[in-house]
Formats: C-alpha cells, sequence, structure tokens
C-alpha cells in the first residue's frame, strides 16, 4: 500500500478527452443507416383523444414510419415504477398516450424518418383531435377533490402517509412554545446540459439490442427495458457513453427508452432519439414540488421537543421510477441535525396535470433541510436569540453517534459543533453580526443565513432500497499488470474514473496511469446499480476496496508459492511482494511476529529459490498467474476479484453554509458579500472533486432560491419551457465560495467516505434564504418563499 | 434545393453541398463528424455549441450553415496544437474546471475569446464574459479559475 493518490488533488483522467472535444456523447456516436425519432407532444395538460391523422406524416418525404399509441398497445409495458408504499395507486402509465394526454409534454406518437430534420418535419403533419378536459395544476385542489384525473381511480390522492416516532400531541400541549410555518417547494427542472437521448440498434442475425442511453443507472434500465418489450435480458445491452450530467433526472426508465429499443427491432435499424431542450424541461422529470406546514415544539431554552410536517406532495399525472417514493425521503431527514424526541410527517401525495416529479439532486432531502432550518430561524427569532445558537443547543454530541432519530434513522458518526465553529470562525461570524448591525443603522440591509444540516448518503442498505443497495466491482490485473476496474456504479461527471483509480493505485502500490476504469456498459461490467444518491464512492468505491483485498490475498498465495517462502514472511510494499524485507524486518523486531510459533527464527531460514529473486511484482505474479505453469495447488488461474459490497447503513455527511447577502434598498437586488461552507464527507479522496461537488451543489441551491421555477398556468401550460425562461445561474450570479472541511469517518465502510454530491444542494438553500430574510429583517420579515426575487423584496421594502 | 458551401474548419478546406436550413452545429457534427460541438438548448441561450467563426466566438446551433460560407471556423478540435494544449485547456485540467464536460468545449471557446479580448481580466470580467455560457456541474468557481490560470499562463 502507498498514499501518493488518496487524499490529494490530482488531476482528472477523464479531463484530456473532454477538453479536446474528443469524448462520446450519445448523439457523437453515428452509425450507418441510423434513422431519427421525432415525438408528437401533448400541448394539452388533459384531454381525450379523439383520433389521429398519421396519413400525411406517413406518405411525407424520408418517414419511414409512424407509431401512436394504438400500434404498440399490448406491444410494449408500462413505464415502472419501483417505489413500493401501502396502497400506492399506480396509473397505468403506457409509452405512448392512447386514449387521453395528461400533460403538456406527454407522447403521443412518434415519426421515424431517415433524417432528424424529415422526422421534425413530419411531427407537424400528424393532426390529431383533443376533446379538452378539466385540469387540475394545483395540489391542495387535486387533494380535495377536483377534476379526477384517471378514470381508473375516484381521486387524486395517490398515497397517504404518516410516519414518525414519539408522542407528538403530548410534545406540542407540553411545549412552552410553538412556531408554525407554511412553506413552498417549487418544482424545478434539473436541466442536465446534455439533454436525454437515446440510440437504439437491433442485430436481427443475433437477436440481440443494444441501447446507448444518457442514463445513470444502465443495469436497472436494462432489467427494466428488457420486461417492458419482452426481450431476454441477456440479450439486451445498454451502454451509457460519456453522460453529460444527471442530477437524478437519469436516474430513471422513459418511455423513449423502451419504445426507442423497440422501434429498432421492428424496422432492424439503428434508431436516434436525441431530447430537444424544450422536451427535456416539458418531458424530463422535474423536482421538488410541496406545499407543507411545519410546527415546531420547543421549551423557553431553545430546546427542541416536537417537529411536525405535514406536506402535499406534487407528483404529476404519472408515476416515474421513483415519484412516490421522494417524499418518503423528505420524512427520514426531519430531525436534521437535531435532538427531536417526537417527529411527525403527514404525507399526501396528489396527482395534478404536469409532469412527474422524482428525484432532483438531494431527492426529498433539500425539503427536509429547508423546513427544519426554516423552522429553526423562526425558533431563534421567537426567542430573541441567535439562529446559530438555537442550532448549538439542541445538536448530538459526538459521543451520542451512533445517534438516534425519531425519524427511524441512526446517523452513523457526527461532530456537528466543531464544523459550525469552524465556519463561524472563517466567516468570522461575530464581526459580521456587528457590521450587520452598524450597517443597519446606516440604512444599509446586510443578511446573515446560517445552516447546520446532516445528510442521508450512501443509498443504502439494500433492506431500504426498492431494487438493490448495494454496489459491485471487479478488479483484474491482466497479463502485462495492467489494472483493469469494472464498477457498477455509473457516473455521469463525478470523476470516478480518477477516484477510483487513486483507491486503486494506493491499494495496490501502482502508478495510476496503469489503471484503468471501465463503467456504463452491462456487456462488459458485471450487474451493478448507478450512481445516485451520493453513493458512487462510499458504496461503489468501497467495493473496489474490498475486491482489491480479496485479489492481494491471491496475489499473496501466488507470490509466497513462487518465493518458494512461508506466508508470513512474504510482504506486500510499494506494489511488491518481498522476502526480504518481511525477513529482515522480523530480524530486526520492527514488524508483527513473521515467524509462526515453534518454528525457527527468520534469520536461520533458507533464502528463496525464485530465479534469483527476493521480491515479485504485481506483475510478474499477474503474468505467472495468466501463464499458469506455476501456481500453487487448488489455485485458480487468472488474478481478478469482484465484490458486491452491501452496506450495514447509510452515511451521513454534515455541515456548516454561511451566507452573507446585501439588499439592494432601491432595485431590490440580491448582492453576495461572502459564502462560507464548511462540510464533512468524511474521508476525502480526492480534494478537488469534493469541492467541485460542493460548489455545484450550492450553485443548484442558488438557482432554487433565488431564480428557478417550473410555472404551470391553471390551464396547465407550461411558461417556463425554455431556458430564456427558466432561469438557471451563470456564472455572474455566484459568490466567491470560501470552502473547508473537517472530517469525520465513517464507520459505515472501511474507506471512512461518507458522500459529497448533493450536500451543496442540501445545505445551501436555507443558508441563502436565511440571508435574505434576515436581510429583510428591519421590515418584520420572518419568512419568503423561494425563488426570492428582486421584485419580491422590493415590494416588501415599498409596500409601506 | 441545397447549396454549395465552401469553407476552413480547423484549418481544412471543405466543400459541400447543403439544404440551406441546415444548422453550422449539425454541418459540423453531421457532416464533418466534429462532434466535440454540442447542442444544449437550440436556442442561443446556453452556449455549448459555440464555436470560433471569423473570429467571433458565436452559438453554431443559431447560425446556418450558408451563412458559414466562406468562413474560417474553429472548432475544439481545433484548439490543441501539435498535440499541445491551448491554455485555457490546460486551465481547465489543472483547476477541475469540467464536470460532466458537456457545457466544456463551449466554455473553452468563449474563454479563450474573452482573454483574446482582454488579457488579464478581473474575476468580474470573467463573469460576465462568460455569461452567455451555462454550466450546471461545476458551480463556475473553477471555471473562472480555470481562465484565470490560461491568463497568467500565457502572460
Amino acid at each position: 500500500m502507498t498514499d501518493n493518490y488518496v487524499g490529494k488533488r490530482v488531476k482528472r483522467t477523464e479531463d484530456p478527452r473532454l477538453i479536446r472535444g474528443l469524448a462520446h456523447y450519445v448523439d457523437d456516436i453515428a452509425l450507418p443507416g441510423t434513422l431519427h425519432v421525432a415525438f408528437v407532444r401533448s400541448y394539452y395538460a388533459h384531454a381525450k383523444i379523439n383520433s389521429i391523422d398519421t396519413e400525411a406524416a406517413r406518405s411525407a418525404p424520408g418517414v419511414v414510419a409512424v407509431y401512436t399509441g394504438q400500434d404498440v398497445s399490448g406491444k410494449i409495458g408500462p413505464v415502472p415504477c419501483a417505489g413500493a408504499l401501502p396502497d400506492l395507486k399506480v396509473p397505468d402509465h403506457r409509452v405512448l398516450a392512447t386514449n387521453k394526454v395528461y400533460f403538456v409534454g406527454h407522447p403521443v406518437a412518434a415519426v421515424v424518418a431517415k433524417d432528424r430534420y424529415a422526422a421534425r418535419d413530419a411531427v407537424d403533419l400528424i393532426m390529431v383531435d383533443y376533446e379538452e378536459l378539466p385540469v387540475v395544476t394545483d395540489v391542495e385542489e387535486a387533494a380535495a377533490g377536483g377534476p379526477v384525473i384517471h378514470d381508473a381511480f375516484s381521486d387524486n390522492i395517490a398515497y397517504r402517509l404518516t410516519s414518525g416516532e414519539g408522542d407528538i400531541d403530548a410534545a406540542f400541549a407540553a411545549a412552552d412554545r410553538t412556531v408554525k410555518q407554511r412553506v413552498l417547494h417549487r418544482r424545478l427542472a434539473p436541466i442536465a446540459m446534455e439533454p436525454r437521448g437515446v440510440l437504439a440498434r437491433y442485430f436481427p442475425g443475433e437477436e440481440e439490442l443494444t441501447l446507448w442511453s444518457s442514463t445513470q443507472i444502465p443495469h436497472l434500465m436494462r432489467t427494466q427495458v428488457a420486461l417492458m418489450i419482452g426481450i431476454p435480458e441477456n440479450k439486451l445491452r445498454v451502454i451509457t457513453p460519456e453522460v453529460g450530467g444527471g442530477f437524478g433526472s437519469k436516474l430513471n426508465v422513459y418511455a423513449e427508452e423502451a419504445l426507442l429499443g423497440w422501434i429498432s427491432m421492428q424496422l432492424g435499424k439503428p434508431v436516434k432519439w436525441i431530447e430537444t431542450r424544450r422536451e427535456n424541461i416539458q418531458a424530463t422529470i422535474h423536482g421538488r414540488g410541496q406545499v407543507g406546514d411545519i410546527e415546531i415544539a420547543f421549551k423557553n431554552d431553545g430546546t427542541l421537543t416536537g417537529l411536525r410536517y405535514s406536506v402535499f406532495a406534487d407528483l404529476g399525472a404519472y408515476h416515474q421510477l421513483l415519484t412516490p417514493a421522494i417524499p418518503t425521503l423528505t420524512g427520514l431527514m426531519l430531525s436534521g441535525a437535531y435532538k427531536i424526541p417526537a417527529i411527525q410527517m403527514n404525507i399526501t401525495a396528489c396527482f395534478t396535470n404536469k409532469m412527474a416529479t422524482d428525484a432532483y439532486r438531494g431527492a426529498g432531502r433539500p425539503e427536509a433541510t429547508y423546513i427544519v432550518e426554516r423552522g429553526l430561524d423562526l425558533v431563534a427569532a421567537e426567542l430573541g436569540v441567535d439562529p446559530a445558537e438555537v442550532r448549538r443547543k439542541n445538536f448530538p454530541q459526538p459521543d451520542e453517534f451512533p445517534f438516534h432519530t425519531a425519524t427511524g434513522l441512526d446517523y452513523d458518526s457526527g461532530d456537528y459543533e466543531t464544523a459550525l465553529n469552524k465556519a463561524q470562525e472563517i466567516a468570522g461570524y461575530q464581526q459580521l453580526r456587528e457590521e450587520q448591525k452598524k450597517g443597519r443603522e446606516e440604512g444599509r440591509l446586510i443578511g446573515i443565513g446560517v445552516s447546520t444540516y446532516v445528510e442521508i448518503c450512501a443509498l443504502g442498505p439494500s433492506q431500504a432500497m426498492p431494487a438493490g443497495g448495494w454496489e459491485s466491482a471487479t478488479v483484474r490485473i491482466e497479463p502485462t499488470g495492467k489494472v483493469t476496474i469494472l464498477t457498477g456504479a455509473s457516473p455521469h461527471g463525478q470523476g470516478q474514473e480518477t477516484s477510483f483509480a487513486q483507491i486503486a493505485a494506493d491499494e495496490l502500490g501502482v502508478n495510476i496511469n496503469d489503471v484503468t476504469v471501465i463503467h456504463g456498459d452491462t456487456g462488459i461490467v458485471q450487474y451493478g446499480i448507478g450512481t445516485f444518491g451520493s453513493r458512487a464512492t462510499a458504496v461503489g468505491g468501497t467495493a473496489v476496496f474490498i475486491a482489491i483485498q480479496k485479489l492481494k490475498e491471491k496475489a499473496h498465495k501466488i507470490a509466497t508459492h513462487m518465493l518458494e517462502a512461508d506466508a508470513s514472511r512474504v510482504s506486500f510494499e510499494g506494489g511488491k511482494y518481498s522476502f526480504e524485507k518481511a525477513a529482515a524486518a522480523a530480524a530486526a523486531g520492527t514488524s508483527d511476529p513473521v515467524v509462526p510459533v515453534g518454528e525457527a527464527p527468520a534469520g536461520a531460514l533458507p533464502e528463496p529459490q525464485t530465479d534469483g529473486k527476493s521480491s515479485l511484482t504485481l506483475q510478474d505474479i499477474a503474468l505467472a498467474a495468466h501463464v499458469a505453469k506455476n501456481l500453487p495447488p487448488d489455485t485458480e488461474p487468472g488474478l481478478s476479484a469482484t465484490y458486491f459490497f452491501e452496506p450495514k447503513n447509510f452515511t451521513f455527511p454534515f455541515g456548516t453554509h454561511i451566507a452573507v447577502v446585501e439588499v439592494d434598498r432601491e432595485t431590490g437586488d440580491i448582492k453576495w458579500l461572502r459564502y462560507v461552507a464548511v462540510d464533512d464527507c468524511g474521508k476525502v479522496i480526492n480534494p478537488m472533486l469534493v469541492d467541485g461537488q460542493v460548489h455545484g451543489g450550492i450553485v443548484q441551491s442558488i438557482g432554487q432560491a433565488m431564480y428557478e421555477e417550473v410555472v404551470y398556468d391553471e390551464q396547465g401550460q407550461l411558461l417556463t419551457g425554455t431556458l430564456m425562461d427558466y432561469a438557471v445561474p451563470r456564472a455572474s450570479h455566484i459568490p466567491n465560495f470560501e470552502l473547508d472541511r473537517t472530517e469525520t469517518p465513517s464507520p459505515v465502510n472501511p474507506l471512512g467516505v461518507k458522500g459529497v454530491g448533493e450536500a451543496g444542494t442540501i445545505g445551501a438553500t436555507p443558508a441563502i434564504v436565511g440571508a435574505i430574510v434576515d436581510a429583510l429583517a428591519p421590515f418584520g420579515v420572518q419568512h419568503l418563499d423561494m425563488p426570492i426575487k428582486p421584485e419580491n423584496v422590493w415590494q416588501i421594502i415599498n409596500r409601506g | 434545393m441545397k447549396k454549395a458551401i465552401n469553407l476552413s474548419v480547423n484549418g481544412v478546406s471543405h466543400t459541400d453541398e447543403v439544404e440551406p436550413r441546415m444548422l453550422l452545429v449539425h454541418y459540423l457534427r453531421d457532416v464533418l463528424e466534429l462532434t466535440g460541438t454540442h447542442v444544449g438548448c437550440e436556442t442561443s441561450l446556453c452556449g455549448a455549441c459555440t464555436v470560433m467563426l471569423d473570429g467571433q466566438a458565436v452559438k453554431s446551433c443559431t447560425v446556418f450553415a450558408v451563412q458559414a460560407d466562406g468562413a474560417t471556423v474553429t472548432t475544439i478540435e481545433g484548439f490543441a496544437k501539435n498535440g499541445e494544449l491551448h491554455p485555457v485547456q490546460e486551465g481547465f485540467w489543472e483547476k477541475h474546471g469540467l464536470q460532466c464536460g458537456y457545457c466544456t468545449p463551449g466554455m473553452i471557446v468563449t474563454a479563450a475569446q474573452l482573454l483574446d479580448r482582454n488579457p488579464d481580466p478581473s474575476r468580474e470580467e470573467i463573469c460576465h464574459g462568460l455569461e452567455g455560457n451555462l454550466c450546471r456541474c461545476t458551480g463556475y468557481q473553477h471555471i473562472i479559475e480555470a481562465v484565470q490560470y490560461a491568463a497568467k499562463k500565457a502572460v
């Protein structure tokens, strides 16, 4: 083992191809004879389809085929939903609409043509006769009995669920004080820069189908698509080439993925569909979409005694893969970073005439953190104390871990106060408060927001997951000594080709350039789960680590045999198995005892006979393992090991974010003054990648807090269908980040890592909103709903 | 009715017959197979398709191929010379200015133009110069540092 790579800012091995424009995303793969698919999508939010006239399209130049819902009826199974909840209503979700459309963007027909221009032209030639139906877009109206969307059900309520532990009624009855607040979590669009895309190629002779898809979960998609279109799973290969971002939006199985595979099988030709941005905002999953009421019970000294959250979750028209499960994740994290003896969550999850909501970076946890942190700010305001102190008062202490929450979780490890102290120190918190006070006297509106979050990562134990929570790895040393890693995690920008290679290079004592990480190809890689839920390193990286230990056991056995030495006298260091070193160390008494009881001392042993060698490189051993002429008895040839790692618990990263803003009295503009984030994601493999994850997450939070919102009007028309209307943050919208870390290893895995992919989107929004609200405190503001725009701020300042 | 166009792309001269409505980005990607230039929004808002057209960084999803007739185009594939990375490319690698990489070619082209016009930009000037390019992964901080690295390197 060496420590050349882990913990260091190793430059990414992915980058040379990406910065030179030589990488391949789905649309960059060109197969001869490829046909292009374009979709007719509903422009009504709710309507009956009376008829579809495809004749003009079918005879248009370049058009090869047109498929409607009737054409594929009975041939392609429903779009899957993996969320299993008691009494969950699951609508029959077909890949193309059959009798009714349920949201704007609902696919109605697919046109297949010789090029993308011809396909797009033909879409306009398809005449759909719609009969408009009453629309319900407001989740509370849907719950209260508005127009029923699905004929199969008597109402729009997909499920109700109450969860939590502790006597919540007693907690509120006995409380000195309570606070209550309605909180909105608007719908957000994930906006991966690469929209979705599928290329399908059927090989009629081999009866095999290959799907190239921009997905986060190639193996799960393969299983599901095989079931949907009726091809044996072992005849379907899913390849994720370069994936241009996901953020949860590609943690799904979509209608288009199955349909393209099926079309390729019908036509015997490669077919490609690349989502347009408009389609992406209409028909790729949205995130968030909750309206809830938070109530907190507490004592006069600030001790929290109870928390209740009653929420309406806007699921949209159909379930996608994890749609119904997302609000339940909110319920899991309602204890935040605090000791709260009684917690209750009441979910009413409803269908609306909109695109489905599902996992968007954070997936239910940002909602939890946001309401808990906003709630703590309200508690602080009620008591007239500093928001940081209310938080400090309610932290579990480091010796209280594993810490059991009233949401049923056991937090693995944590030291919340140290992270808070460090962030306050970097920010110069007391001085900031003084500057704020002084500024207010001068008429300046400075605000400081604090968030002390905890999140749930490394998803997760299989018991808590719909379809397996483990991850797999194969580590192989090729005959030439090169190291190949196959990981079931399928990264899409996170940089695991580098971070997993760092782990392997150190464990094997080889140069990182001799390690290649292969992922995202079900034809090459053993079954895996995928990259989401901040799990890739903690679960997938651990699988790599343990697979290497298995491999080293075998390599050690071969080395011992080749060196003709006693196993205990062969040691591994710097990529070499050596006899001398172990013997010398033993003679000098500087290592663990290497002489088994009853044997002669090390110095008295004969030298090993290995063609004059006293040490062997991994390469020597790999070659020997493959030529297999001199292996120990009962040893399989080859040098590889596979491990499926099942984590025993989630991991719980945490941290403190402090945002400082100044509001312009004249314009309502919100200006950044500072942003300090101290995150603790356990052991760090590559600090540069961790910083990148944190930056990206915080900026998505800035988007949520200040700019982004998917807006539907009352008729269910999408008003934010382009990037002109849906405001993703740009470079000029960000503060200069001041990042730091504390490092509390996780006991859940041998690497001690926790995960960091979603920390920014979870920890940052309450700090940002808290800062803006704090800036406006002189106007009596205690809460504002996101996104907080200059217009809202200006109205508050000028309302009277 | 197809039209003949002649243009130089990354120093190589090309003559092709294209439909008048073919977008420059589709010409580059589908005809010349230079797939480093990406399409992210089709409406000039994300900048993933940015290329140099006669010395100007333009969004090739809203330029017709016929408009580039007679022009000199540089795409991301033309930035490294003789195996040497362009300073901006080097900056992106050194400073972790990319994650998924999809916006990266457009970002690099835009950043290169920014530095051509202003070799020693302030942080604010860099942010302003990159406003036409969206990145959803990095949060921009490392991109800004990448541009600063390139500026320093070029001095």
